[in-house]
């Protein structure tokens, strides 16, 4: 298996790793039985729809812990709003990464529909359409 | 990192000393080819046999019913190929374990393909095999029984006594893939009523890319590799040589090690390490037979984190070890040993083992144990899973599995 400098470092260090008690959005994705569990958790400007804060946890491999903690950092203090974050592809996480293994590209693939579930929960949870 | 400590020795072990001693010749000036009839093939003709002896006397067999094969695979799939396709006319039943090493597995899927029937015995939550199942599924068809004698996931022993004198009063072939057992337990194929034992040089310290097959006297197989006459028309392919030196050199030593019992040592230092970690860490299972298990082996499920997760940051401290999570097998599927055992899968991608060898010391168990639960405690607060929200189906395997 040979995973980037970039990936080593998110999964050594990973970013907004953490809980949300409050938050507004929660996305929950994957199965434990494949050994792959993402839960994104967001914070929104409801005027805004800027997304403000952003947190992961993620019970899986080194590509998920690292695809997981890039997309936050990808969002995190951005400005980014609902409709862009929505734009952002497990092709993006993936490059952003350096690259990831074949086989371990489904990983970057979670990592967006965790986002995504996020942003549809908030949005399930105010009520709005797409 | 210099320091590194090396736990998998299932996967793969060094080369011992007196191993790379015995086959530095062979690669430099003793370079003939075994079969041929001048002075260069006389002399490796010489030492290739003296290596065969020395192979047959680990198992008491005879030197002239051990045949070199390039590793356990080719031992393993020669074994069960070569019995099955031998002996089509009489029958096409074939039983083996749902633990077996792909190796195994994989070539029995094969012959189903090829019209063959496959019984695979189910385990209990040890991984020893159901004998009651075993006798009730033999038939008139059945014409060979190949299962495994240590595990090399989980360590457990499975009964190969029992088994063989069921395949023996039913006239049916016994083989066994003994590449976990070959050089660390006691073996007789005579008293074990074997007839075909795999055997592989890379897990006793020798090099790896040579194995051998015993063979029975008497029993016909149809060969894997067809060509020239070697290995008595069972094994095509001018012998590997410096491979060969290297197996006979480490059988040697083997013998030496089961009769100075060092493997009481190493599993001394196990079973340390096993309470260490079930001392300091919850949550988590220890696999396998508590008794009949390999001295050097520790597989346990860490619940709520998946093993990959664990072994990357043990690199990253300089430990080595191995796990059965679908994320390290190259397929998305958990570890078929774990799930025949009945463990929960979610909790099985949460498997790392520990295999021991000859040169671990106290002192890493030690550093092992200082390390290994500050990784737990990071990973489980990365998890979204905890006891507080456990995984979605999991709480009988736990009770199963408390200590």
């Amino acid at each position: 298996m040979n995973y980037s400098e970039k990936v080593m470092d998110h999964f050594n260090n990973p970013r907004n790793m953490g809980e949300i008690p409050d938050a507004d959005g929660i996305g929950l994705v994957g199965n434990p039985i494949c050994g792959d569990v993402m839960k994104i958790m967001i914070k929104v400007n409801k005027e805004t729809e800027v997304i403000e804060d952003i947190k992961f946890k993620t019970f899986g491999c080194g590509a998920a812990i690292a695809t997981s903690s890039m997309v936050t950092e990808m969002i995190k203090g951005k400005g980014i709003k609902l409709d862009d974050a929505l734009k952002i592809s497990n092709k993006q996480v993936a490059n952003a990464l350096d690259g990831l293994p074949p086989q371990k590209l489904h990983c970057s693939v979670l990592a967006e529909d965790g986002l995504r579930a996020a942003i549809e929960d908030y949005r399930k949870k105010n009520k709005k359409t797409n | 990192m210099t320091n590194r400590i090396y736990l998998d020795h299932s996967a793969t072990t060094y080369v011992a000393e007196e191993v790379y001693e015995a086959m530095l010749p062979f690669l430099k000036t003793s370079f003939g080819n075994p079969s041929s009839l001048h002075w260069f093939g006389r002399e490796t003709r010489k030492s290739a046999e003296n290596a065969r002896e020395k192979v047959a006397n680990v198992i008491s067999a005879k030197p002239n019913e051990i045949y070199f094969t390039s590793g356990g695979t080719e031992a393993d799939n020669t074994a069960i190929r070569g019995i099955a396709y031998a002996n089509q006319s009489k029958g096409n039943h074939i039983i083996t374990s749902k633990i077996e090493h792909l190796a195994v597995i994989n070539t029995c899927q094969h012959l189903e393909k090829k019209g063959f029937k496959v019984t695979y015995l189910p385990v209990d939550e040890y991984g020893i095999v159901d004998l009651e199942v075993l006798k009730n599924s033999i038939t008139d068809k059945t014409i060979l029984i190949t299962i495994m004698h240590g595990n090399n996931e989980v360590g457990t022993i499975e009964p190969i006594e029992e088994i063989g004198k069921i395949a023996k009063e039913k006239g049916i072939y016994f083989h066994t893939d003994a590449v976990q057992t070959f050089g660390k337990i006691p073996i007789d194929v005579d008293k074990m009523n074997v007839d075909l034992m795999s055997i592989s040089a890379h897990k006793i310290y020798g090099p790896k890319g040579i194995g051998a097959l015993y063979i029975r006297k008497g029993i016909k197989i149809e060969p894997l590799l067809f060509g020239g006459h070697h290995e008595m028309n069972k094994r095509a392919g001018t012998e590997n040589v410096p491979g060969i030196i290297g197996l006979g050199k480490a059988s040697e030593l083997a013998k030496k090690d089961i009769e100075n019992d060092i493997y009481k040592n190493i599993k001394e230092l196990r079973d340390y390490l096993q309470k260490g970690i079930t001392d300091k860490i919850k949550y988590v299972y220890v696999n396998g037979h508590p008794e009949r298990r390999l001295p050097n082996i520790l597989n346990m499920c860490f619940e709520f984190i998946e093993g990959e997760s664990i072994i990357l940051r043990l690199d990253g401290k300089g430990i080595c070890v191995s796990s059965g999570s679908a994320c390290t097998s190259g397929s998305l599927e958990p570890s078929h040993v774990l799930l025949a055992m009945g463990i929960d899968p979610a909790i099985s991608q949460g498997s790392v083992r520990f295999s021991l060898g000859k040169r671990n010391t106290k002192q890493e168990m030690d550093e092992v144990l200082s390390i290994l639960p500050d990784i737990i405690i990071t990973l489980r607060e990365m998890s979204p899973f905890s006891i507080e929200m456990p995984f979605p189906e999991g709480s009988g395997p736990r009770e199963r599995h408390k200590l």
